[in-house]
């Protein structure tokens, strides 16, 4: 077992002990069950009204009215929940002087910190997976076109890595665990604002800068199904400029 | 083994250790002796490559703590001053999980897993959670962690703090054990804790190192004598003399508060029950009396008071190489 193995397997053992995962995994998929069922509903009354105008089945475009808003909505609510899962990853081993254990062993910090990163991952992708029954049940009883919502997908797990690295480099600043995620949360929203900020400023050269630093713009790209590498690249670089802040933090943590 | 060469460690306007210089050889078993703030703990942590030292060098097994950190932690077992513990594990999770930080595998890991909870009878708890553990379990369990992958460097920062009178023994013996095959540092308060354990004391106060001794040699050095304090009521003037007339009386001292005097005896002698009778006798009338024993607040004040010549508590003699004095050191 490597050491970033035996990181991530310590690591899933003290989530999955601690009441924090149950509780986050139980509100985010309650909520996404929630947000798509409200799309359904609302596509139900569209249909009916619709039928009324025009007396026959019309067409309803699944992607367009389910899809689409429930991908939105959930970018929103994993902004909130995932810091919430990230918040311990450092912070306690800090409080909890546990910290002298890990960097007096001979393993490398960013082993360290692929090791968190990937265990909390792997809860999230766990998560996505299961919010994945909702289009499978709305395939048996109608017919969209997949490439979008998988395309969608991709972009969460994209964007739920960076929100998480985001998140692993906040709790490298603090021992409190409220801090770490307020932290996160800040930083989060800052960047998702700088996608309006980009939109004020138009097709500018400034504009289209910052708007290629917000998260939302690639998001929304994928959502609507499109594939373009230099989204994929965005998150990418993201997330790894994360984790490298969060090893900067810890490699300096002794040097005051 | 260990060399440490003029070691500074500043936390910002603060010196917690200065210009500290110290060897230690393969198989040797050394005690940092100190009082709180010394700088034993930064010390430690400076050689277990936790943090850089601000100037000067370490040195483990041949490595520098700071150029070839990997190698040194490789070869240490470290038990910070705080058990590094993980409340939401068993100790065999925990355990396994250490074993595999320091690369053991299978096998090694099983078999180092069973000798670290048999050597410190870690039996009954294997399957309990750390939380609901007792603070000399958690210490006992700390105490695995740092000898699972069996290092040839050891360094424990108070290993029997918090553990009963039994342990403290049976942890005593274990490091006994090890003295030979591994190179040990331990840091301590208790002077007899390092005398039982430890070929060498380095005595550190204020981040600097006092002296450096062996504990028979330190002891011998201080327990020349055997100490009583006597409280008398009604003391005449010239009860000094009177007790210095005694047989096997070394040396009589009076203190601030006149009723009350320190007695040196011979080494192996109990006056008490003389002094008993002979006060009660002469109807003095005997308040207290009681033996002094050895703390290591004494042996400050025998390295110190020598050196500055302010009493005759510690006769001027050869065996403790004092480095350093207290006096004229900035304190922190
Ligand atoms: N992280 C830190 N930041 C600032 N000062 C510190 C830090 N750690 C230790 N110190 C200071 O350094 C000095 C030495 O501390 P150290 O912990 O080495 O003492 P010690 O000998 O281990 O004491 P004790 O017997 O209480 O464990 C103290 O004055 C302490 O306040
Ligand atoms: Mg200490």
């Amino acid at each position: 077992m490597t050491p970033v193995q035996a990181i991530i397997a310590k690591e899933l053992r003290s989530f999955f002990v601690s009441p924090v995962v149950y509780v986050v995994g139980a509100v985010f998929l309650l909520i996404f069950g929630i947000l798509s069922y409200l799309a359904v509903v609302n596509v139900g009354a569209r249909a009916v009204q619709l039928m009324q105008l025009q007396g026959a089945a019309a067409q309803i475009n699944l992607n367009d009215m389910v899809f689409r808003p429930t991908f939105y909505s959930t970018a929103v609510v994993l902004l909130l929940v995932l810091p919430i899962l990230t918040m311990r990853l450092f912070a306690e081993e800090r409080k909890l002087r546990t910290f002298e254990l890990l960097l007096t062993s001979p393993i490398r910090i960013n082993e360290v910190v692929v090791g968190k990163f990937l265990s909390v991952y792997l809860i999230f992708l766990g998560l996505l997976a299961l919010t994945g029954l909702v289009p499978l049940i709305l395939s048996l009883f109608s017919s969209f076109d997949w490439k979008p919502v998988l395309t969608g997908y991709l972009g969460l797990a994209l964007m739920g890595a960076l929100f998480l690295a985001a998140g692993v480099f906040t709790s490298t600043l603090t021992e409190n665990q409220i801090v770490a995620a307020f932290l996160s949360f800040g930083l989060l929203l800052l960047v998702w604002l700088l996608g309006a900020l980009g939109s004020v400023l138009g097709d500018t050269p400034a504009g289209n800068v910052i708007s290629y630093l917000s998260f939302i713009e690639h998001y929304d790209r994928m959502v609507r199904g499109l594939l373009d590498s230099k989204d994929l690249v965005y998150y990418l670089c993201g997330v790894i400029l994360m984790l490298f802040l969060a090893h900067r933090v810890v490699e300096s943590e002794s040097w005051k | 083994m260990i060399e440490v060469r003029d070691i500074t460690k500043r936390y910002g306007e603060l010196t917690a250790v200065q210009g500290v210089t110290f060897t230690v050889d393969k198989g040797e078993v050394l005690a940092f002796l100190g009082p709180n703030g010394a700088g034993k703990t930064t010390t430690m942590r400076i050689l277990t490559c936790f943090m850089p030292a601000t100037e000067g060098v370490a040195r483990v097994a041949g490595f520098d703590c700071f150029e070839q950190p990997l190698e040194v932690k490789r070869r240490i077992g470290y038990l910070p001053e705080t058990p590094p513990l993980y409340h939401e594990l068993t100790v065999v999770e925990y355990l396994t999980f250490v074993g595999r930080l320091k690369g053991l595998h299978a096998g090694a890991l099983r078999s180092a897993l069973d000798r670290a909870v048999e050597r410190l009878s870690l039996g009954d708890v294997r399957h309990r959670l750390i939380a609901n553990l007792s603070r000399g379990y958690r210490q006992r369990v700390g105490l695995a962690q740092a000898l699972l992958h069996d290092p040839p460097v050891l360094i424990l920062d108070e290993p029997t703090v918090g553990l009963d009178p039994k342990q403290i023994i049976e942890i005593r013996e274990l490091i006994k054990s090890l003295a030979g095959s591994h190179t040990v540092i331990l840091s301590t308060h208790i002077l007899p804790e390092a005398t039982a354990v430890c070929q060498r004391v380095v005595i550190i106060d204020g981040g600097r190192i006092v002296a450096v001794d062996s504990p028979e040699r330190l002891s011998a050095r201080l327990r020349r004598s055997e100490k009583l304090s006597v409280t008398v009521k009604s003391p005449p003037p010239d009860l000094v003399k009177r007790f210095r007339a005694l047989p096997g009386m070394l040396n009589v001292f009076d203190q601030t508060d006149p009723h009350v005097f320190l007695l040196e005896c011979e080494l192996g002698r109990d006056l008490r029950e003389e002094i008993a009778r002979f006060v009660v006798e002469q109807g003095w009338g005997l308040l207290e009396l009681k033996t002094v024993s050895m703390t290591l607040e004494d042996v400050f004040l025998h390295l110190t008071q020598h050196e500055e010549g302010l009493g005759g508590t510690a006769e001027a003699s050869g065996t403790v190489q004092v480095t350093t004095t207290l006096e004229g050191q900035p304190r922190p």
